[in-house]
Order: structure tokens, then C-alpha cells, then sequence
């Protein structure tokens, strides 16, 4: 007895042939679409943009005339807000990463974290401003000052590095442990000078990912209350400030259209801080990243 | 007189101070940790809080009932959420039309026809295109995208939901794309052979075998995409205006609930107004709106897995 049917096949098969084809094709144009919106993305900005962009955009303040407008306070206020997001969002990170890796007993207490974690990550920015807003504009009375904002920024990526330095921590081999204990390290010991160093590339790729996305983020910002117009730098975490996304916000939103020209101008300058960060963090994947 | 490493080490053990270090970082991690736990309590209690507190002057059946947004009047200010949650669920809506056929077709194209040295390009730039900000997305919106649409469709107002949807829609395109195509990467590549030495072309393979399979995890990619997409606030603050409107026109300005807590903030509504406390009534409502998506995404990726 003949269980397929030789005809029969070779009648369909030159139709699901075409179909495969067909289907290829749909499925690769979805993908090159995608990266089109990308390819038109970046060529309307840096084409819109690129006339504005000069030594004087970088180190002029914002200004009503659009061809006076520059980027300085807001360049200078995300630096001063990475200055206290790296720190505080990197500290608190790896500190929970290295309880919920090295100590914390498997049950239902590090299940419940672990939980939290993700869904804390799924929380929109904007909430976080709302939670900034309450807690330390307010309660703490830190005003719409770099501190307030960056540390509502620092809760906002804080489960991004947990997760990054989670995943670094656990890719450190057992033997490394192992060998540590057998010469008689402590715990804490072997934390320190074997399983961190290890982590070290994994840790800093992470957290460099996760900042590049605090120092693009508007939402939290304005929720918190940061001004935009600023005619003076800060000189310390107490002073309010503007950022890079603030100012971009600000230009966008004016309806005369000279200002969406200095506005492409900022995006360029936050694209290429971005990129920059972006590229750091490659190099120390590729350079430091070492397989056990 | 010579000391053996096993001394050294009884030595080292009995120091008092190592003692206490090794007692106190747990701890100390431990309270680092619970920062995090603290953080979803905080958020958690401020909304109650501050939304109780909005109650108390204007009655919740007027908030989930109450089909007329009206905060800034000056007389007969109206509260009802529903034409801001009309706002969000047109500019989801639109994301998701956009972003589901393109992002599962480009995790199929990725996972079952794409060439290694094409995964390795295509992959990077979706994660540049995750990477982008969303206020530059809401630059393109605003200065690209509606002026493009108004050409074709001069109906079309400068704030509009078409626009900002089409744009969330391209934001959310990586996400639902990777998270796709790492649930189909990971069904054994045995069956897929297995259906191809049976005769199948790739497509059959993709469409009846990796498809189905993978389904649980790319639901839930599209669960996640719903949830950003709800809870996006730039793209619809810059390109879909801050008309709160309870109808079907997608063409004029619209508001979304993040857009009106943008509209207030940026106002500098003063503190104690009732305007001031609305402004966590609908971070509530979206905290709850975003929260319920989460939970259900992971339970999907979490119940209908298969286990190979």
C-alpha cells in the first residue's frame, strides 16, 4: 500500500513552492521596513539638523531667537545628572544583585524580589516621575534639584542592572567559587577579589546601557519639574538644572519652525552622547569579555 | 619558626573584625536589595494616597463613569477618565496594527529564512532602533510623519492619533521583533528538521511547527508591546495635542492619560489643587492599566509554555 500519493504531491508542490517565495518575501520586507524607519529616522534628523550645529550651539544658553539657541546648560545639567545616576543606580544595583546571586536562600522571599524586580521594569517612566515627585521633591523637600531628579532616574533603570549584573554574576564558573573557599577565603572575600572582577565587563556593559537610557529620558523630568529655560550652569547636586531631553522637548513643542531646526540640532548632540556611550559599552564587552 | 597555610588560615578566621564584616554585608545587602521592594511600595502608596485624596473632592463614580474630561475650567471642572483612556486605547490601537504583522514577520524572517551574517546585521540596528528615545520619536512624529499623512490625507489636523500611533507602533517594532524571535529560537531545531525531511517548505515549518510552538512567548511579546505602548508619554505629548475627546475621530487632537500628566506638570498646576492630586488619579489608572499587562504577559509565557 502507497501512503503518499507521488501525483498528488507533485501537482502541490510548485503552488506551496510559490507560497514559501511569496511568504519570504513578505516576511523580508517587513524586516528591511523596520530598518528603513531607522535609515528615514536618522537621515530627517541629522539633514534638519546639521546646519544648526556649530562650536557656538555648544556653548550657548538657550536664547528666544532660534539662531542664538544653544545646548550648554542642558549638556552641562546630564552630565551633572549622570554624575549622581551612575553612582547611586550602579551602587544599588550590583549590592542587590550580589544579595539575590550570593546569599539570599532560594524561597519565597527572593521569588517575591525577583518578581518585583520585573515588574518594577515594566512600570511606565512617567509613573516614576510621579513616585520622584512625591518622595523627594516633596517629602525630602530636595526642590527641582539634580539630586531629586537623579534619584528618581536611578529607581527608573535601577531593575535594568539588577537584572545585567545578575546575569554577569551567575556567568562566573563555579570552579572560580570553589577554588576560592578550598584556599580559604571567606565569603565576602571571594566576593570582592574573585566573583566582582570576574563580573566586572558584564556589570559596567549593563549599567552603561542602562544610563544611556536615563540620559534619554524626558517624562520623569517634567513630572519632577525640571525648568527648561536655565540662563546659568549648577555648581553642585543641589541646584535645579535642565537636560538634554528637556531642551529638545522645549524646542519641538515652540510652533515656530526655525525651532525645529535647532531642535534636530540637540537630538544630533544627544544621538551622538548616545552613541558614544553605546560604543563603550561594546568595547568593554569585546575587550574584557572572557569565556570560562 | 615556619607556620602552615592551615594556621594561617585558623589565624585569619579567629580576627574579630572579619567576623563582623562577614555578619554585617549581608545585611547590609539585604537592606540594598529592599531598595527595590521599596521603590514598588513607595509607587504603590503614593498613588493610593495622593488618588484617596482626589477623591475626596471629586466622587469616584464621576471618574470611572463620567464620560467628559474637563479639568481647567474654571466653573463645572469634570472629571471623568474616559476620554483620556479613548486617547490611549486609539494610539495603542494603532501601535499595535503597525507593530504586530511587522515585528512577528521580522522575528519569523529572522529566526527560519535569515542567514547568519544577516542576523548579525539585522539584529544590532533593531536594538539602535530600541536604543532611540522616545523624544526623538516624537520629533519625527511631530515634524515627519503628520506632514507626510496630511499630504495624502489633507483632513488630517497638525495633532492628530494616526501619526503618534504609526510611531509608537515603529517604537515598539524591536521589542515584540527580539522577544518573538527569542521564543521561536528556542524550539529544538529537531522538529524543524524533522519537518523539513518530511517535505515541508520553510514556510509550512514556520507557520505550522515554530509558530505554534513559540505562540505562548510571542503573545507575551505582544502583551509587553501593549503594555510600553499604553504607558509611552512623549511621541503622544509632542504630536497628538491635549484634547480629551470621548468619540472615534483619530484624525484631530487627542489625549492620552501620560500626555495630560505631562500637561499638568509642565502647567505647574499648584500643589493641593485638585487638578494637582487628578494627575495621580490617572497614574493610577495607568499604573493599574500597564500593571495588569505585565502580570498577564508573564503568566502567558509562564502557562502555555512547551517544555521540550
Amino acid at each position: 500500500m502507497r501512503y503518499i500519493e507521488q501525483e498528488k504531491v507533485v501537482r502541490r508542490m510548485n503552488g506551496r513552492m510559490v507560497v514559501n517565495r511569496v511568504f519570504q518575501g513578505l516576511f523580508m520586507f517587513a524586516t528591511a521596513l523596520a530598518l528603513l524607519a531607522l535609515v528615514i529616522l536618522l537621515y530627517r534628523i541629522v539633514s534638519q539638523g546639521a546646519g544648526h550645529l556649530s562650536l557656538d550651539f555648544l556653548t550657548n544658553f538657550a536664547s528666544r531667537f532660534p539662531d542664538q539657541a544653544g545646548i550648554k546648560a542642558a549638556l552641562v545639567g546630564s552630565i551633572w545628572l549622570m554624575a549622581v545616576v551612575a553612582p547611586t543606580s550602579i551602587l544599588l544595583g550590583v549590592g542587590s544583585a550580589i544579595y539575590l546571586e550570593e546569599y539570599a536562600k532560594k524561597g519565597r522571599i527572593t521569588t517575591f524580589i525577583q518578581m518585583n524586580i520585573s515588574n518594577l521594569a515594566g512600570v511606565p517612566s512617567v509613573v516614576f516621575g510621579l513616585l520622584g515627585l512625591t518622595i523627594f521633591v516633596r517629602a525630602l523637600a530636595l526642590g527641582n534639584s539634580i539630586l531629586a531628579a537623579g534619584f528618581t532616574m536611578s529607581l527608573l533603570i535601577l531593575p535594568v542592572i539588577i537584572v545585567a549584573a545578575q546575569e554577569a554574576i551567575r556567568s562566573v564558573p563555579g570552579e572560580l567559587r570553589d577554588a576560592s573557599y578550598g584556599m580559604g577565603a571567606t565569603k565576602w572575600q571571594t566576593i570582592v577579589r574573585i566573583i566582582l572582577p570576574a563580573a566586572i565587563p558584564g556589570i559596567l556593559t549593563g549599567s552603561i546601557l542602562a544610563l544611556s537610557r536615563a540620559i534619554g529620558e524626558t517624562a520623569p523630568l517634567i513630572v519632577v519639574g525640571i525648568p527648561v529655560i536655565i540662563q546659568f550652569l549648577p555648581e553642585g547636586v543641589m541646584d535645579t538644572f535642565t537636560a538634554l531631553p528637556m531642551q529638545i522637548y522645549d524646542w519641538s513643542s515652540r510652533p515656530q519652525a526655525e525651532f525645529q531646526t535647532v531642535a534636530a540640532a540637540g537630538i544630533i548632540v544627544l544621538m551622538v552622547v548616545l552613541l558614544f556611550m553605546n560604543s563603550v559599552a561594546v568595547f568593554i564587552r569585546n575587550k574584557f569579555d572572557k569565556s570560562y | 619558626m615556619r607556620t602552615s597555610v592551615q594556621e594561617l588560615i585558623a589565624k585569619s578566621k579567629d580576627k574579630k573584625s572579619k567576623k563582623i564584616i562577614e555578619k554585617l554585608i549581608p545585611v547590609l545587602l539585604f537592606l540594598i536589595a529592599s531598595v527595590s521592594v521599596l521603590t514598588t511600595i513607595g509607587i504603590v502608596l503614593t498613588l493610593i494616597i495622593e488618588t484617596v485624596t482626589f477623591f475626596t473632592r471629586v466622587p469616584l463614580s464621576e471618574f470611572i463613569l463620567g464620560t467628559t474630561w474637563l479639568p481647567f475650567a474654571n466653573s463645572g471642572a469634570q472629571f471623568g477618565i474616559w476620554p483620556l483612556i479613548v486617547g490611549t486605547l486609539k494610539i495603542t490601537g494603532i501601535a499595535i496594527v503597525v507593530a504586530v504583522p511587522i515585528g512577528i514577520s521580522a522575528a519569523i524572517y529572522l529566526s527560519e529564512y535569515a542567514s547568519d551574517n544577516v542576523r548579525r546585521v539585522v539584529k544590532p540596528v533593531l536594538e539602535v532602533l530600541a536604543g532611540v528615545p522616545t523624544i526623538v520619536y516624537g520629533f519625527f512624529a511631530l515634524t515627519f510623519v503628520t506632514p507626510v499623512l496630511q499630504s495624502f490625507f489633507p483632513e488630517i489636523k497638525i495633532f492628530n492619533a494616526i501619526s503618534p500611533g504609526i510611531v509608537v507602533g515603529i517604537m515598539i517594532i524591536p521589542m515584540i521583533a527580539s522577544l518573538s524571535e527569542d521564543a521561536m529560537s528556542s524550539v529544538p531545531k529537531s522538529i524543524r528538521d524533522g519537518a523539513l525531511a518530511m517535505g515541508s517548505t520553510k514556510f509550512e515549518v514556520a507557520w505550522k511547527i515554530t509558530v505554534p510552538a513559540a505562540l505562548s512567548g510571542i503573545i507575551a511579546s505582544v502583551v509587553l508591546g501593549l503594555s510600553r505602548a499604553i504607558g509611552e508619554t512623549m511621541i503622544v505629548s509632542l504630536a497628538a495635542g491635549s484634547t480629551p475627546k470621548f468619540d472615534g475621530d483619530f484624525t484631530g487632537s487627542i489625549q492620552t492619560m501620560t500626555a495630560y500628566i505631562v500637561q499638568v506638570s509642565k502647567g505647574d498646576a499648584g500643589y493641593g489643587t485638585t487638578i494637582y492630586y487628578s494627575i495621580y488619579a490617572v497614574g493610577f489608572t495607568l499604573f493599574l492599566f500597564t500593571m495588569a499587562m505585565n502580570i498577564l504577559a508573564g503568566y502567558m509565557s509562564k502557562r502555555f509554555r512547551e517544555e521540550y
